[in-house]
């Protein structure tokens, strides 16, 4: 469609898009997408490039180009994997980022089953609720749940960040899923209602094979939320080996004035990765989830 | 949508009524039973501790002494604090420019990634990219992308002549700020534009047709088709935005934790600074409660934005 907000006013008066000629489809649309493309890729190529560069050459811009690497090196992550605690903060997101997720998907199956099928008097006030819950966001509640996890406590272990992630995936992952549930047809659980079966079996013998697709959704943005979670981290934990990668490459990597600028990049990188091959293997989901939760 | 629940029972007439009035009773109980986990969770993490920072708010307690109720005194103790009126100024300024050039080329590259083109999926996959990584990750790399001496933006504009030394992103405070908003629109991009492209993709074609056949130009099908059809989306992808943007601690306190004297401190930032490096809980508090009213107004203006969409599409008013 040609619609591109750029468009020159007359020139594609007649047409629809497949009209327009190539010259002008070069400046309209790929031109401005080769631009985009570029400005969002390139941190993440100068985040590689940096990861294996020898130190030489890291500062030197007399003698190297620094948009190429001459002698590419792993010591930064040999540095990484081996000096440092970063796999047991890579351990660390692990555990933490699947336990809230696994969590947060069984309490939020079964609310937005609630909400959206049980139709109890109350349930849309419910459904308000929790999508109002959405919209608190960590920055207002990490004072007094650092207080609360201090005096439960949890102040510096794994159970600090698994109990508190919940907060804002719970709220997420009910909301999609309630959306989900709201696609499949009523008549199917009438039928299995007439013929004997309970709410339970309900649920798990045909609501549940039915939203797989939105289980999956929920479930990658969950975890993703979780991996790259990052105030509560901060706050609610001290030793560095409880650290999870997002607070341990910022505070343990960034020491006095010299930065270790091809560590803190292969920190940064590693730490993308599962994300991003999680996300690459779901897109699909990704987006859905993504744009389910704001559709309504 | 409450009148779709069970409409099973007309089929059998005989004994409907009871069966009705059992299954109500027991889908009351049996929600309360399934609603009961995450009711915990939500109240005891989510409701008790909203309630208690703002109580906090009004006490001078300290990490490790446990505070008195003081009234308004945090309040007023900020009243007259320049560094909080500053970090106010930042906020609004950081969430305002950053929303609006975050919808605009957002909304800029869902138009362009609607258009017919090769390789759709994967340019709207990697795309995305930079909403799914790490914030604080991509963070340290515009860290390292702003560094004073060996920024290569800096390189590369000395290799074009255009600047003679280094600039100083993060030195100075206009830059600064300008730099903390670029990085944040960087990483807000991706989320407007790959939601408001899920927004386009549901506007139908004919209605273009019916607009070009009418011998509306591309600027008018874009003025009174597209964007009347896409204003509900609008306003709630805005919202969230503004929401994040509003609240954003992670890029701040990666790039710069409020530096160049206070230049580009967030509410949020100023918040945890006060709080816990500095001890004060009850005055990060205090501030943290300050943004409750910011927020208020963006979520009502989404609940109006939601509003819209009834009469647009013809619905119930």
């Amino acid at each position: 469609m040609a619609n591109a907000a750029s468009t020159s006013l007359r020139a594609d008066e007649g047409g629809m898009g497949y009209l327009t000629s190539l010259p002008r489809r070069l400046v309209v649309v790929y031109l401005p997408l080769a631009v985009f493309v570029f400005v969002l890729l390139f941190p993440f190529y100068w985040m590689t490039i940096t990861a294996i560069k020898p130190n030489d050459e890291l500062t030197d811009y007399k003698h190297f180009s620094p948009l190429w690497v001459v002698k590419p090196t792993l010591q930064h992550v040999r540095y990484l994997l081996f000096e440092t605690s970063y796999p047991s903060w890579l351990w660390n997101t692990m555990y933490i980022a699947v336990a809230a997720t696994v969590i947060s998907i069984v309490v939020s199956v079964l609310a937005a089953y609630a909400i959206e099928r049980l139709r109890f008097s109350g349930s849309r006030y419910v459904g308000l609720a929790i999508f109002l819950a959405y919209l608190v966001p960590p920055s207002i509640l990490f004072i007094p749940l650092a207080l609360m996890v201090f005096k439960l406590g949890l102040y510096d272990s794994k159970w600090a960040l698994i109990l508190t992630y919940p907060t804002f995936l719970v709220p997420f992952c009910t909301w999609l899923l309630m959306g989900y549930f709201r696609s499949i047809p009523y008549e199917l659980e009438e039928c299995a209602l007439i013929d004997g079966a309970s709410r339970w079996q309900i649920l798990a013998r045909i609501i549940l094979p039915l939203s797989v697709p939105g289980l999956i959704s929920a479930g990658i943005f969950a975890f993703t939320l979780s991996w790259n979670e990052f105030i509560y981290a901060l706050t609610f934990i001290q030793s560095s080996e409880n650290k999870t990668v997002p607070v341990g490459v910022l505070t343990e990597l960034v020491r006095s004035d010299i930065y270790e600028w091809g560590a803190l990049m292969a920190g940064a990188l590693f730490g993308s990765l599962p994300v991003v091959i999680l996300y690459s293997f779901f897109v699909d989901y990704y987006v859905s989830s993504m744009t389910g939760a704001v559709k309504e | 949508m409450n009148e779709a629940a069970p409409m099973t029972l007309p089929a059998a007439p005989i004994d409907s009524r009871g069966i009705l009035a059992r299954l109500r009773e027991s889908r009351l109980l049996l929600g309360m039973v399934f609603l009961f986990p995450a009711a915990v969770i939500l109240l005891v993490f989510l409701t008790y501790p909203l309630g208690l920072g703002i109580w906090l708010g009004f006490t001078d307690t300290q990490i490790g002494r446990p505070g008195i109720f003081i009234g308004l005194e945090n309040y007023e103790d900020l009243w007259t604090d320049s560094v909080f009126w500053l970090a106010v100024f930042n906020t609004i300024l950081y969430t305002v420019v950053a929303s609006v050039v975050k919808f605009a080329l957002g909304l800029w590259l869902a138009l362009i990634l609607n258009e017919r083109l090769p390789f759709k999926a994967f340019f709207r996959a990697i795309v995305l990219l930079p909403w799914v990584v790490p914030t604080v990750l991509s963070a340290i790399a515009f860290w390292w992308i702003y560094d004073a001496q060996f920024s290569i933006v800096s390189w590369s504009l000395i290799r074009l002549g255009i600047i003679d030394r280094p600039i100083n992103f993060l030195g100075d405070p206009t830059l600064a700020r300008a730099s903390v908003i670029a990085a944040n629109i960087w990483r807000g991009i991706p989320f407007v534009a790959i939601t408001l492209l899920a927004g386009l993709q549901t506007i139908s074609p004919s209605l273009y047709e019916a607009a070009t056949l009418d011998g509306a130009n591309g600027w008018q099908r874009f003025r009174h088709v597209t964007l009347p059809m896409l204003t509900p989306i609008i306003a709630v992808v805005m919202t969230f935005s503004v929401l994040f943007t509003f609240t954003d601690f992670q890029l701040i306190y990666v790039l710069t934790r409020g530096g160049p004297v206070n230049a580009t401190h967030l509410m949020a930032t100023l918040s945890f600074q006060r709080a816990i490096p500095g001890g004060h809980l009850g005055e990060g508090a205090a501030i943290a409660v300050a943004m409750i009213p910011f927020l208020l107004a963006a979520i009502l203006f989404s609940y109006f934005g939601m509003q819209r969409r009834r009469w647009q599409q013809g619905g119930r008013d």
